[in-house]
């Protein structure tokens, strides 16, 4: 399995590890519900160095991954980051990923699980483009830090860039515990406010530890990926792998935010097939709560009488709606908040009820 | 080593027998295995009405914890006798105690031996090889 530049961090903290995606990653230091709490009131570090970093630069960047992916990069802003995902010519997805567009290159966020497969559809898709593909995830890495103190303890560590500016879903360059020049942004995968940052491998352990210690006052805390899931899930956030994969195009699952259809953008891989989904989709995602003691899990039925629905994609115990929670597909007439159904738990039935999604908002919470 | 007056599965659950009861719980490590020793990561814990008739083997029941499920297997056969009410609302008892306050199922025997049980020297080799 491979490693991260904190691996040995991690086991000091006595951390379970698990493979994810090929990669010995901490699924958590403590209770799994706690760490979610501390990200949801304090604020959280993750290791995220096995996600895949991949720069594109060339002449053609932009009109070739106009071309791959599924939203419009030529109309990201610069300094601005976009959903997206690379789609198989029937529609299904590859991977989903960030795109952050830079003055001259453009930097690919993929799913540890799917960069091999990301990097061979790029490399297979070259043809007519000037483009140069970068794959940096082995010799740079990549934190998180997450929540509402996240912004008071990162500027503690910060020069060289105003932070209070940097707006949800924008980058910049600043020094990060004395780290010239490090990719900031202000993105996550939990639901709160925060920054994920990129630097070598080499410096991996000084920017954690200067979190870490910075973030001493706040309650920061190192967070597994379970927790990581968790709040994902509450902030509605899709998987690969869970709410996505080969059989759950983006359109059934509510991603059309990161599609654009425009004819400007010109085709692209995937375009007609989920054009064809998005005339008529026959399922969609719902988030639905459950009032009993048993966990969502990936794979249990929905069911409605001896109607099978479609299947259960995530679960977890929500420690911010105190609930059980999980998303699934069922039938579009029946994605309606307040529908009642039933979940098949190995042969038992627990009563579950379709709600909006997302399931927590740090934003609609203030309102 | 684990309590050696009792006789172990490779899926984790203990049987202690007394006469013609046999008294099933599940071991520390699979109580680790579920919830990496943060108890209050068990969230549920299914176990069968008394009466229920179990085959050697069969499952019983489950017990959940945030992020796994997994199944409860009978050791031997036999009738439910009595079931550990306390356990439903009170998981934290099997990562405290699953030895003796942890147990789970006393069932009345309908044989007592199998070839799957383990003594606790053999059970320990299991652990050591999924640890």
């Amino acid at each position: 399995m491979k490693q991260t530049p904190l691996h040995d961090t991690h086991l000091a903290l006595e951390a379970k590890l698990v493979d994810f995606g090929g990669w010995h990653m901490p699924v958590q230091y403590g209770p799994i519900l706690d760490e979610a709490r501390c990200v949801r009131e304090r604020a959280g570090l993750f290791d995220l160095g096995h996600m895949g970093r991949i720069n594109v630069t060339g002449p053609d960047a932009v009109r070739y991954l106009d071309r791959l992916a599924t939203n419009f990069v030529a109309k990201i802003p610069t300094n601005s980051i976009r959903y997206s995902l690379f789609c198989k010519e029937d529609g299904a997805p590859i991977d989903d990923l960030l795109v952050y567009k830079g003055e001259d290159d453009v930097y690919l966020v993929v799913n540890a699980s799917n960069t091999d497969a990301v990097l061979d559809w790029m490399h297979a898709h070259t043809d007519g483009f000037d483009v140069a593909i970068d794959d940096q995830t082995a010799t740079t890495t990549m934190i998180a830090l997450q929540g509402p103190a996240a912004l008071e303890v990162l500027k503690q560590v910060t020069q060289d860039t105003d932070l209070d500016a940097l707006g949800y879903y924008k980058f910049t360059f600043g020094t990060v515990c004395g780290l010239k020049n490090t990719r900031i942004s202000r993105t996550g995968y939990t639901g709160e406010n925060g920054f994920e940052l990129y630097f070598a491998n080499g410096d991996a352990r000084k920017v954690w530890d200067g979190l870490m210690t910075a973030g001493k006052s706040a309650g920061v805390q190192p967070i597994g990926l379970g927790a990581r899931d968790t709040l994902r899930l509450e902030a509605g956030m899709p998987l690969y792998g869970h709410e996505i994969d080969p059989d759950h195009n983006p359109i059934e699952a509510g991603l059309a935010f990161g599609i654009s259809f425009k004819d400007e953008k010109g085709d692209w891989i995937g375009r007609d097939a989920l054009a064809k989904v998005a005339a008529a989709p026959k399922r969609a995602l719902v988030g639905f709560t459950t009032d009993g003691k048993r966990v969502p899990r990936q794979g249990y039925a929905l069911m409605r009488g001896d109607e099978t629905l479609g299947d259960v994609c995530s679960g977890a115990v929500s420690p911010t709606l105190d609930t059980n929670i999980g998303t699934g597909y069922v039938p579009v007439e029946l994605a309606v908040p307040g529908t009642e159904l039933e979940m098949d738990i190995r042969g038992k039935r627990q009563s579950v009820r379709v709600c909006e999604l997302p399931f927590y908002s740090r934003t609609r919470k203030k309102n | 080593m684990r309590p050696d007056d009792r006789k172990y599965l490779s899926s984790h659950e203990w049987i202690k027998i007394d006469g013609d009861i046999g008294t099933i719980g599940i071991t520390d490590f699979a109580v680790q295995e579920l919830c990496s020793g943060n108890e209050s990561d068990l969230v549920y814990c299914d176990l069968p009405e008394a009466g229920r008739s179990v085959e050697a083997g069969e499952t019983f029941g489950e017990i959940e914890s945030v992020k796994a499920v997994a199944d409860l297997n009978a050791p031997l056969g036999g009738e439910v006798i009595e079931v550990n009410a306390a356990i439903e609302d009170h998981l934290e008892i099997l990562a405290d105690d699953p030895w003796e306050r942890g147990w789970l199922i006393k069932i009345k025997l309908s044989a007592k031996t199998s070839d799957a049980l383990l003594d606790a020297a053999a059970y320990e080799e299991v652990v050591a090889q999924e640890a």
